[in-house]
């Protein structure tokens, strides 16, 4: 499969840490002098992350050319803005309650269609060569922010196991640990989440395990230690603190195609065409903006990537 | 217990002050410190004021039941500000949905209107407000007399339920709050329809209602 490099960017040009970091010191600085006006609202574009939780250090993190290199989201909106049902149904309660997720010890079991099933030890997966991959994140709820995520691309988890002829698709499923979910005890969704994804999207350079952001391990309300990431993709696809892989032969029941099969599919891909029920599709809010402005772009704009994966597929059934 | 008419306009002027709160809140946070509002600052602003819409409706459905079961005749002159409030909120709550969500753009919130129900019917709910605020003034009561102000008024019954369910159908899937809002409105109106229903079989009503409910001060 030939995949096309995202014309929008170059690893030279990819700013080092440091420097972004000052200038967006120097930027808030401006941003300041201007919040004694009315104009804070629209400084608060531009003003970007402070501080972070200061979590274990990534280090040898390669950059990547999937990148993009659109304004990040703040470190702080980006860990107290999350949906992690587990931890509760509001957007802070992740922040508040995923502090008491067991991360340590962690495995990963994967098994399935595969000749050769193997279960994954945390500091083993650390140790896959990392890199950074910015990606845009577009939420079904139609909001959107741009990560900075640390991890590497499922396919090498694959090429491990070996899948079988028969596996077609692929699921993952999130830890379920009742003692430290609050959430969980609510019949909200089947627990453990489960996702999953056709075996070729899955295999997709694009699709990654993540292990970091911000050149940081990841917060537990993120989904450490280990989550997925699928940026063409609704939000909701990509599994937080992932604890199972299986290769299967048949499509999965996602958790939200099994809770709402009319407003969830599961194909999930963004999609401005294809309004969600409540809502449209067209416009997404870039967090932490208050107007709606950004027009949604098909597969999130990583077209260029990943629509020969759709040839031919009428994108409205499938939705 | 009859408060003076000192004491009630001293009350009254508080409670404005206290319904004006969650507004300077939001006000404050947007011009001068977002971190206030979150991550989503318009999504936070549309929900504030589409909490204090709903909860304002319940306070204003809340009066008529506290005056019969307390025996304060007089909390019915608090009823016109709070039925107001709730309606200002929800202008408010509408504007935002309007300028945040869809940037002003008049085609997409008709299409919001006529294609999603949740949408409908919290339209719906502030388009029936509406004529509930225009005759709220003293002039307006006489003109239209009692009774037909009465009649014209008894539309919060639908309007607070249509708001109640608007909520719940915007909901993405956990109810509880929605539900609370519910079974509160839920008490609110089933008191009056037992009070009603024992009036009807002959027997003393709960309370002896006021004289005539006169909306004004």
């Amino acid at each position: 499969m030939l995949i096309k490099r995202p014309s929008d960017i170059l690893p030279s040009e990819i700013t080092p840490r440091p420097f972004y970091e000052r200038r967006r010191s120097l930027i808030k600085l401006a941003a300041a002098g201007s919040i004694l006006g009315a104009a804070a609202p629209l400084a608060r574009g531009v003003r970007a992350q402070e501080k972070t939780l200061g979590l274990q250090k990534l280090d040898g993190v390669a950059k990547s050319a999937f990148s993009t290199k659109e304004p990040l989201t703040a470190y702080k909106h980006v860990t107290t803005y999350n949906n992690f049902y587990e931890f509760g149904t509001e957007k802070e309660d992740p922040a508040v309650y995923a502090k008491r997720l067991k991360v340590r010890p962690w495995t990963v079991v994967v098994e399935g269609e595969v000749a050769k099933p193997r279960t994954f030890g945390i500091e083993e997966l650390l140790k896959f060569p990392l890199e950074e991959r910015i990606y845009r994140l577009r939420c079904v709820e139609a909001w959107s922010m741009v990560i900075p995520w640390i991890g590497f691309e499922f396919n090498r988890i694959a090429k491990l196991v070996e899948p079988t002829a028969k596996a077609k698709f692929v699921e993952f499923l999130t830890a379920l640990q009742p003692d430290t979910m609050p959430g969980v005890k609510l019949p909200v969704l089947d627990w453990p989440y489960l996702e999953g994804l056709r075996i070729d999207e899955a295999m997709h350079p694009l699709t990654i395990l993540a292990v970091g952001l911000y050149g940081e391990v990841l917060p537990n309300q993120n989904g450490a230690p280990i989550r997925l990431v699928v940026p063409w993709k609704y939000g909701f696809k990509s599994g937080k603190s992932i604890a199972r892989i299986r290769f299967v032969e048949k499509q999965p029941k996602t958790a939200w195609e099994a809770a709402n099969p009319q407003e969830y599919g599961f194909y999930s891909n963004v999609n401005p065409d294809v309004d969600h029920p409540r809502w449209t599709q067209r416009r997404e809010r870039r967090i932490p903006d208050f107007f709606a402005r950004r027009e949604t772009v098909l597969f999130n704009g990583y077209r260029d990537q990943v629509a020969s994966l759709y040839a031919g597929m009428d994108l409205k059934k499938f939705y | 217990m009859q408060p003076s008419p000192r004491t009630l306009s001293a009350l009254k002027a508080v409670i404005f002050i206290l319904a004006l709160a969650p507004l300077a809140r939001l006000a404050t946070g947007a011009l001068f410190f977002p971190d206030w509002l979150g991550a989503n600052p318009a999504e936070f602003i549309t929900r504030a004021t589409g909490d204090w819409t709903l909860r304002f409706l319940l306070l204003t459905l809340a009066v008529t039941p506290l005056r019969r079961l307390l025996g304060w005749p007089w909390l019915l002159r608090l009823r016109r500000m709070l039925g107001l409030f709730a309606f200002f909120y929800a202008l408010v709550h509408l504007s935002s949905y309007v300028a945040f969500d869809h940037v002003f753009e008049v085609t997409e919130i008709l299409k919001d209107i006529v294609k999603r129900p949740f949408i409908t019917v919290g339209f719906t709910a502030l388009v029936l407000m509406l004529p509930l605020a225009v005759t709220s003034t003293n002039k307006m009561v006489q003109r239209l007399g009692a009774k037909r102000w009465l009649a014209l008024h008894r539309l919060v019954y639908v309007i607070a339920p249509l708001g109640v369910l608007h909520f719940w159908w915007m909901v993405k899937k956990d109810v509880t709050e929605p539900a609370i809002y519910a079974a509160i409105l839920t008490l609110l109106l089933g008191y009056r329809l037992v009070a009603k229903l024992r009036e009807r079989r002959g027997a003393r009503p709960v309370a002896r209602p006021v004289a005539q409910p006169r909306p004004n001060a």
